[in-house]
Parts: C-alpha cells; sequence; structure tokens
C-alpha cells in the first residue's frame, strides 16, 4: 500500500524535479539582467511572498477574486437557468449573449476606470463581468440539455417548482455548470491580475507591474511565480470541489467507460 | 381482482360512464399537426378501466400506444374527447397516477440514491419522516431490493433499475399504475421474473394497473383483459376478458389451452391491425 | 444528448400531406417569426443603449448613447490607422494560433501515442496549465517590448494548452474496439494515427482551436491593452487616455463584432469539415 503510494508521488514528481533540476543549473552562472538565475528568484520569492507581501498583496488579490467570482457564480447559474428553461427567452437572449461573451473584459477596464474610478469595486465589477459569461452560457446549454423524460417523471410525481429545480434541474446541469465555473474561474484571476496591474496600490498583479517598471528584476520574477502558485493553488482547490459535487457523474461515466 | 368478484353493479353516471371506473376514456383523438404533415395519431378511443383491474393495452408500433399513454398521464393534451381518473379530469398529471417509463435509465434521478429515488415523491408530499422511512423500506422489499438503498442506480443492472423505478411507484400509493413496456429492454429471464413480480404487487397492494406492452404472450399472461389497438388513427380493436384464474406462473399458466385461444384471439386483433394500415 | 422522441410520430403514410404551396408558405411565417424572435433582444438593447444615456439613466460623460458611438465608428472606418489596428490584431491572433495548433497536435500525439508518458507529464501539465498567460506579460515586455510578438507569445502559450488537453482529451476517448481493430489487422503506428486516432481527434482539435481562438482575440487585445503593442486594444486606451469616449465604445464595439465573428467562423468551419461526426450532428454546448 505505501509501496503502490510512494511509486505514484515518484511518477508524478520525476518530470518537474528533472525540469526544476534543469532550470535551476541552466541559470545558475546567468549574468542576464533580464533572466536572472533560479536561485536568486527563489531567494526573493523566500523573502517577499512567504513573508510580509503574503498579506499585503496576495490576501487582497485573493478577496477581490472571490467577491467578484462569487457574484460571477451566482449571477450566472441564476440568470443561466432562467434563459434555459425558456425556448422563447432562450431566443431571444442568445444573440445578445453572444455579442456580450466576445467582448474582451479588458477591453471594458479603462470605461470602468471612467466611470467607478480605481478601487476595488471596479476590479470586482471587471472580474464579474468576464468571469459570468462562461458560467452562463455553460448553465443554459445545461439546463437546456435536461432529460426530458426525467422532466416527465417530474411532472408525473408532481415535483414542481422550487423542488424540482433542487432535485432535477440544478444537478442536471452541475456537469455543465462546473465546466463554465472551471473557465470562469480561469477568467477571472487573469482579469484579476490586469485590473491590478492597470490600477492598484495593492494585489499580485500591481506588485509584479511595479517591480518590473523600477527594474527589479528577481522580484519581479518572484512575483510571476507566486502568481503561477496562486493559480495552481486555487486549481486545486476547484478540483476539490468538483469531486464533491460531482462524484455521482464522474461514478456514472466510469462504469460507463468500462463497458 | 377483488372487486371484479364482487360483482358490484356498477351505477351509471350522466355521461354514461360507471362511477365505479377509475379510468375514463371516451372518445380520445389526438392529432398532431406540423408544417409538413398532419398526423391523426389517435382516432377516437373510449374504454373504462376499474377499480383493482389489471388491464393490458396492446397494438402494432405506431398504434399510437406511447401517446395515449402521454394523454392518459396528462403529459400531452388530447385534441378532443375526455380522460377522467378517480373522477376529474385529466388537464395536468393526475396526483393519484404513478407511471413507469420505459426508459428506466433515464428515469431514475443519477445523482440520488436508490433510496433517495424512491423517497422522493413522498418527500413532495410531505410525508413524515418516519412514515417516509416505513413506505420505502416496504417498497423495496417488495421488489426485493431491500439491500441496495445506499446505492447508485447507474450501479445497478437494468432490470435492478427497473425495479426501483416500480418500487418507486409503488412507494407513491397511487390509485392507477401505468407501465410503458417497461420490461421491453430487459433480457427474456429476468422479464419472467418481473412480470410474476408485477403480479405480486398487484395483488399484495390492491393496485389498479395499465400495462402497455408489445409482447402478446406478457400481455395474456398479466392481464384480466386485453386492449388491442389499430393502428392509427387508434381505436380500439378488441377487448379481450382474459379469464384464466389466479396463481398464474410461468410454468403452467402459459400451457394451460385457454391461454393459447386468448394468445391466438391477441394475435389476429393485431395482425388485423397491420394489414388495415397498408391499404389506402 | 439524445432526446427522446415522445410525440409518436411513427412516419405513417396514410396521411394527407400538405400541398407544395401551403408548405412554403407556412414555412415562411413560421421562420420569420422565429428570426423576429432572435432579434428581439438585440433590438431592446440597441434601444435601451440610445435611450438610457439620453434619458439621464447613465451618466452620458461615461456612456454615449449608441448612435454617438456609431457615428463615430463610422469616421473611423473611413481611417487608415483604425485598419491598420484592425490587421495587426488579427496578424497577431493568426500567428499565435497557427504556431500554437501545431505545437500543441504533435505535443499531444507525442504524449497520447507514447506509453506511459501521460503518467510522467500529468502533474507537470496539471501545475504550468492554470499559470495564466497574464503571468508571461513581464517577461514578454522585456523581450518583445511593444512589438505585436509579444501578442504572439501569449496567444500561443494559452492557446497550446487549450489544443493539447483536447488533443488528450480525445486521444483517451479513441474507441478502444477501434484500437483492438487495427491492431488484429497488423495498423502501422502511422497507419493507425491516419485510420484511427485521427478521424476521433479532429472533433476535439477543432473543440480546441475554437475555444483558443476566443481566447486568441482577448488575449491580443490584453497584450496591446497593457503593453501598448499596435491593435485594437491600443486603439481603447489611446482613445481612453484622450478623453474620446465615443472612439473608446467603438473600439470596444469592435471588438466584440470581431469576438462574434470569429466565433460564428469557427463554429461555421466545424460544422463543414466535421459533417460526417456524430458529436457535431448532434450539436454539443460549449465544452
Amino acid at each position: 500500500m505505501i509501496r503502490s503510494f510512494l511509486r505514484k508521488l515518484m511518477v508524478e514528481l520525476a518530470l518537474p524535479l528533472i525540469l526544476f533540476g534543469l532550470l535551476y543549473a541552466l541559470s545558475a552562472d546567468s549574468t542576464n539582467f533580464y533572466f536572472p538565475s533560479l536561485a536568486a528568484v527563489l531567494e526573493k520569492f523566500n523573502g517577499l511572498w512567504l513573508g510580509p507581501r503574503f498579506f499585503s498583496d496576495v490576501i487582497p488579490s485573493f478577496q477581490r477574486l472571490m467577491a467578484g467570482y462569487l457574484i460571477a457564480s451566482i449571477l450566472g447559474t441564476a440568470i443561466g437557468i432562467v434563459i434555459g428553461g425558456h425556448a422563447g427567452v432562450r431566443r431571444a437572449a442568445e444573440p445578445v449573449l453572444e455579442f456580450f461573451r466576445a467582448v474582451p473584459p479588458v477591453a471594458m477596464i479603462p470605461l470602468l476606470i471612467m466611470s467607478m474610478g480605481f478601487g476595488d469595486a471596479m476590479k470586482i465589477t471587471v472580474i464579474v463581468a468576464g468571469a459570468i459569461w462562461p458560467i452562463l452560457l455553460n448553465t443554459v446549454e445545461g439546463v437546456k440539455a435536461a432529460d426530458s423524460v426525467l422532466d416527465d417523471t417530474c411532472r408525473t410525481y408532481q415535483i414542481k417548482g422550487l423542488a424540482r429545480l433542487w432535485h432535477f434541474i440544478l444537478p442536471a446541469a452541475s456537469p455543465q455548470i462546473i465546466v463554465g465555473m472551471r473557465l470562469g474561474l480561469s477568467i477571472g484571476i487573469v482579469l484579476m491580475v490586469i485590473s491590478e496591474m492597470f490600477a492598484a496600490l495593492d494585489g499580485l498583479g500591481s506588485a509584479i507591474i511595479y517591480f518590473q517598471r523600477s527594474y527589479e528584476i528577481p522580484q519581479m520574477w518572484s512575483g510571476v511565480l507566486m502568481l503561477g502558485l496562486f493559480g495552481f493553488g486555487l486549481s486545486m482547490a476547484f478540483r476539490l470541489f468538483e469531486h464533491h459535487v460531482l462524484g455521482w457523474y464522474y461514478g456514472m461515466r466510469d462504469l460507463e467507460r468500462k463497458s | 381482482m377483488s372487486a371484479v368478484m364482487n360483482n358490484e353493479e356498477p351505477k351509471v353516471g350522466t355521461s354514461g360512464a360507471s362511477v365505479a371506473s377509475v379510468v375514463s376514456v371516451q372518445h380520445l383523438n389526438k392529432v398532431y399537426e406540423s408544417k409538413e404533415r398532419r398526423v391523426e395519431a389517435i382516432g377516437d378511443l373510449s374504454f373504462e378501466v376499474r377499480h383493482g383491474d389489471f388491464t393490458c393495452i396492446v397494438g402494432p408500433s405506431g398504434a399510437g400506444k406511447t401517446t395515449l399513454l402521454k394523454c392518459l398521464s396528462g403529459l400531452l393534451a388530447p385534441t378532443r374527447g375526455t380522460i377522467r381518473v378517480n373522477g376529474h379530469d385529466v388537464t395536468s398529471p393526475p396526483e393519484e397516477m404513478a407511471i413507469v417509463f420505459q426508459e428506466y435509465g433515464r428515469s431514475l434521478f443519477p445523482w440520488k440514491t436508490v433510496r433517495e429515488n424512491v423517497e422522493l415523491p413522498l418527500r413532495e408530499r410531505k410525508v413524515p419522516k418516519d412514515q417516509r422511512k416505513r413506505m420505502v423500506d416496504a417498497a423495496l422489499e417488495a421488489v426485493a431490493l431491500a439491500g441496495v438503498g445506499d446505492s447508485y442506480p447507474w450501479q445497478l443492472s437494468g432490470g435492478m433499475q427497473q425495479r426501483v423505478a416500480i418500487a418507486r411507484a409503488v412507494a407513491y400509493q397511487p390509485k392507477v399504475m401505468v407501465l410503458d413496456e417497461p420490461f421491453a429492454a430487459v433480457d427474456a429471464q429476468t422479464r419472467a421474473d418481473l412480470e410474476d413480480l408485477m403480479l405480486r404487487l398487484w395483488s399484495e397492494f390492491d393496485l389498479t394497473v395499465i400495462f402497455v406492452t408489445h409482447d402478446i404472450d406478457e400481455a395474456v399472461y398479466l392481464g384480466q383483459r386485453v386492449l388491442v389497438l389499430s393502428s392509427s388513427p387508434t381505436r380500439v380493436l378488441d377487448d379481450v376478458p382474459v379469464d384464466i384464474p389466479a396463481p398464474r406462473t410461468q410454468a403452467l399458466t402459459r400451457v394451460e389451452p385457454g391461454f393459447a385461444e386468448l394468445r391466438t384471439r391477441v394475435y389476429r386483433g393485431i395482425q388485423a391491425a397491420k394489414a388495415q394500415k397498408v391499404s389506402p | 444528448m439524445i432526446v427522446a422522441a415522445s410525440n409518436g410520430l411513427a412516419g405513417n403514410d396514410a396521411v394527407p400531406r400538405m400541398t407544395p404551396a401551403a408548405r412554403d408558405r407556412a414555412f415562411d411565417t413560421a421562420t420569420i417569426t422565429r428570426w423576429l424572435g432572435s432579434m428581439i433582444g438585440i433590438l431592446l438593447l440597441a434601444a435601451l443603449w440610445e435611450i438610457a444615456p439620453r434619458a439621464g439613466w447613465l451618466n452620458r460623460d461615461f456612456f454615449p448613447p449608441l448612435s454617438v458611438v456609431l457615428g463615430r465608428l463610422s469616421v473611423l472606418v473611413a481611417t487608415e490607422e483604425f485598419w491598420g489596428f484592425v490587421a495587426s490584431t488579427i496578424r497577431t491572433c493568426v500567428l499565435g494560433l497557427a504556431i500554437a495548433a501545431i505545437a500543441g497536435v504533435l505535443m499531444g500525439l507525442a504524449i497520447g501515442l507514447t506509453p506511459g508518458a501521460r503518467k510522467y507529464t500529468h502533474s507537470t501539465i496539471e501545475f504550468l496549465r492554470p499559470i495564466p498567460s497574464v503571468a508571461l506579460i513581464p517577461g514578454v515586455i522585456l523581450l518583445f517590448g511593444a512589438r505585436y510578438q509579444s501578442g504572439v507569445v501569449l496567444i500561443t502559450y494559452a492557446a497550446f494548452w487549450q489544443v493539447l488537453l483536447q488533443m488528450l482529451y480525445g486521444l483517451n476517448d479513441i474507441d478502444s474496439v477501434a484500437r483492438d481493430t487495427a491492431r488484429t489487422f497488423r495498423f502501422s503506428r502511422f497507419g493507425y494515427v491516419r485510420h484511427v486516432a485521427w478521424p476521433t481527434l479532429l472533433p476535439y482539435l477543432f473543440t480546441g482551436l475554437r475555444l483558443a481562438a476566443a481566447m486568441a482575440l482577448v488575449l491580443a487585445v490584453t497584450a496591446e491593452m497593457v503593453i501598448g503593442s499596435q491593435g485594437v486594444g491600443r486603439g481603447i486606451v489611446v482613445a481612453q487616455a484622450s478623453n474620446a469616449t465615443p472612439e473608446a465604445y467603438a473600439y470596444v464595439l469592435v471588438a466584440g463584432l470581431m469576438g462574434v465573428a470569429i466565433n460564428m467562423a469557427a463554429r461555421l468551419l466545424e460544422r463543414r469539415l466535421l459533417q460526417w461526426h456524430p458529436s457535431v450532428r448532434n450539436a454539443g454546448g460549449a465544452r
């Protein structure tokens, strides 16, 4: 048991360790100003991000992201359910949604700065404006594809209204909604960083740009590394969430695959 | 079964339908209109089902059996005619009716366990928790699935899934249970077991059953009465009383001479129905 | 998703059909109503955009009415600079996508077809792919400055992961029966790829490219806005900096329209090239 676990661990870590080692070794003697050695970057990383900056930058970034992401998820799911449930509404809404989702949310940042200023409200709005689309559109698809036999079942057994939503529509659409939420998370992170690069006093994005502008290169790269870990950490957290919610779906699919 | 044996004299209401009937279909007509064509699926269908009956409905494919079922269960609105269940008109799915669909896999919620699936309609009816548990246990016991309450439907075989759907219908305690070719997608051995299960449940829970099937043998084996439908525009071609007494068993009932006669009569009815389809 | 045909239509021929003339009339009314239904949303939105600023519901300075924006757009469309921007953005997108597609396909095949490669690369892929491409912005500024290549790098990075992931999903999905059949007939490695793997992979590849294309536009505009390379994004920033609000909105509108055009083109292409594939015939959702 322990043996197989260790073996799995080794397989997982093999390539990353090799790449890391290579990078470390190849960059060790770097005198390039723009691409310092990995060792230098790690040293700065230690000092900055495992220290005070974690609280002064990473946490605020995270808070903004979560605020925007949660709003986007709730709004996107709710609106998606309404649109997905009525063919007429869907038909009218589809072109509008197609257009809005095509506008790069980044493009709205300058406009939002004009009307909302540089504060958190603007950033959260940008995050919502970008993250909501995959969630909304995927919710519409998920609701649309809800099984008609299950629908008939609900009708015959008098399962209506909120109960129908909770026991049938939401779970039926959840695999698709989760896909949308995954995309929304990536988009949210991107927008969080960019909005901070544009206009912020704190946050990961603003720190990275600050370092870049003051030519503090190793610090800049350490910030990039922190951002990568940030994204990775959130991705792992999402995975856990996904497995918790969609356990039944994966079980079902795995069984289908085997047969 | 008991009601039939009691020789009750059904009272005649103003519409001409007997008051003792649980389901009454009068001159049902259903037409589908689309931009290309107009299909009269059901022409003029009338029949009644009394309390405690086990009525089987057979017909050639395309005979509108599914349409009939959808109208009966309130899932589809008829073009003309009336359907009454338990004394009131059917405009939306009636509360007193439970349906077991042909596609059993798709009629069970894959995100709920077997137990949760069976108890959901009861939850909606606001049945208190302890009573619910008892009803669900009884239903699962009745279909011989007492041990799988915590499994998910997709972990079970096809036959077991259909039994879960039946358990759900039974736990619901409907006045009428309607089954739409429920054993069509199941292998022959399992089908025989499920047929016997149906007979047991019917007598144990005093149900009224409407059972649609394309299998003539099954119809005669299970029913006290077989309605033979014509092809569209559908109407009742023949109403065959099956007077083979209980208990019915797979081994013996099917070789009784009465069985063969009835079977032939139904068979001929269906052949006639098919022949009508061909003529312009 | 397979929708149960629950209306009982069983192809009965003993039924009166409509005359051709009647059928044409019916066709027109139904389609027109449907088309109107789709347009209603857009028309409502346009009306709102026009009325809200004029009626004072929204601040006119920050939110010019649609007619003003469109007016500005029509002026822009006549300038060379505008088309220069558009062309630059398109070039960045196309280049980035092309490189990403080739790299993604090759890497996908390499990983998918080499036994054992998947489990060794799994952790690396899972670590690298959530890294937002914006993390590369500082690096890219250092390397390419404000030239369009910075955008290309961002796009290539992000699009590569999309394509690669879809390729891996696709390879996972290859019908095991098909695989066994190929083995029985002793297909060469190349034959296997050509006759079994590739046709199964194509729809996945297209999904990846479609998703990547949408992403490419966003990233191109982002790069132009943040780094300052030539393109539609730069148009937006410059307009906003000089307080030319209608112009900024005009460029945003253009970006949106480009996005819609890309999406539609991608879907059309997908449908054309993959007509034979059942997944396209069932028209799946955004996956």
